[in-house]
């Protein structure tokens, strides 16, 4: 079976899909037998979901006017 | 001659092209910047661009991920300037383990759901300045692939180099944000008995 630290270097990957097979079949072992790497993998999926929430950082009123009129500044050339 | 044929739909102006993306353009550049009035900069920098070539950008099916690309090359012009080149993660990074740092530290003695408390300690702004910590071309893998949800492919294809290097990318920058989270919180004074700076 892989090391913990082998195990945990693999989470993000095994998430992103970007493992293969052998490695992920390895990988899945670990995780039925390691408490503690099935932790990681939890901690992981909260990191990842804490940055999709931040996708829509709304534009502020003066910003989005700022913006705005530049972009009309450059349509009237 | 038919009178009733339809009159040639008129281009739609470029501000008519552009006003759907523009939250997303600042939101984005923000993620890349951290500081408003730079990330206001770089979206007016790739207002121009997109301005200068937009022709192409009338005939792409995709304008959102066409603009991508062009705030990406404003941004890595920025970039290569202020910081030419990638650094290694130091060894005590890549060793770096947020998960078993907030389980021996114990930096939350009430909570009896530890990791997802740390996390919610960071708002926007605090997740913004914290990624800022990280190196800029680890950073940009990070924010395309984890806040906006692009493939590996698809971000060396936004950012002109390979899927290997994208992935070796992401992987220092996910050692990199685990630390800059722990210093962030640390730092700024959010865990116990840390003062407030």
């Amino acid at each position: 079976m892989i090391a913990c630290r082998d195990a945990v270097e693999r989470l993000w990957s095994y998430l992103d899909r970007n493992i293969d097979g052998a490695q992920e079949d390895e990988l899945e072992q670990h995780l039925g037998l390691c408490r503690h790497c099935c932790g990681e993998l939890e901690f992981a999926k909260q990191v990842r979901s804490k940055l999709a929430s931040s996708a829509d950082t709304p534009l502020e009123g003066t910003a989005r006017e700022r913006l705005q009129k530049f972009a009309q500044r450059l349509g009237e050339r | 001659m038919d009178v009733h044929a339809a009159a040639p739909e008129a281009a739609p102006s470029f501000v008519t092209l552009i006003e759907p993306h523009l939250d997303y353009l600042y939101a984005f550049a923000r993620k890349l910047c951290g500081e408003r009035m730079a990330a206001e900069d770089l979206v007016q920098d790739t207002l121009l661009r997109a301005f200068r070539a937009q022709d192409s950008l009338r005939n792409r099916e995709r304008p959102r991920y066409w603009l991508t690309k062009v705030l990406l090359s404003a941004s890595a012009d920025q970039w290569r300037k202020d910081a030419p080149h990638e650094h290694d993660v130091p060894l005590e990074d890549e060793r770096f383990s947020l998960f078993d740092t907030l389980v021996e530290e114990d930096p939350l003695p009430y909570s009896d759901r530890l990791h997802l408390d740390f996390l919610d300690l960071f708002d926007d702004d605090s997740l913004t300045a914290s990624l800022q910590r990280i190196h800029a071309a680890h950073r940009t893998a990070l924010v395309l692939a984890y806040v906006y949800g692009y493939k590996a492919r698809e971000i060396a294809e936004l950012t002109g180099t390979t899927t290997g290097t994208v992935l070796a990318r992401l992987h220092r920058g996910r050692k990199q944000l685990e630390k800059a989270l722990w210093e962030y919180a640390r730092q700024r004074g959010l865990l116990k008995g840390e003062p407030r700076t």
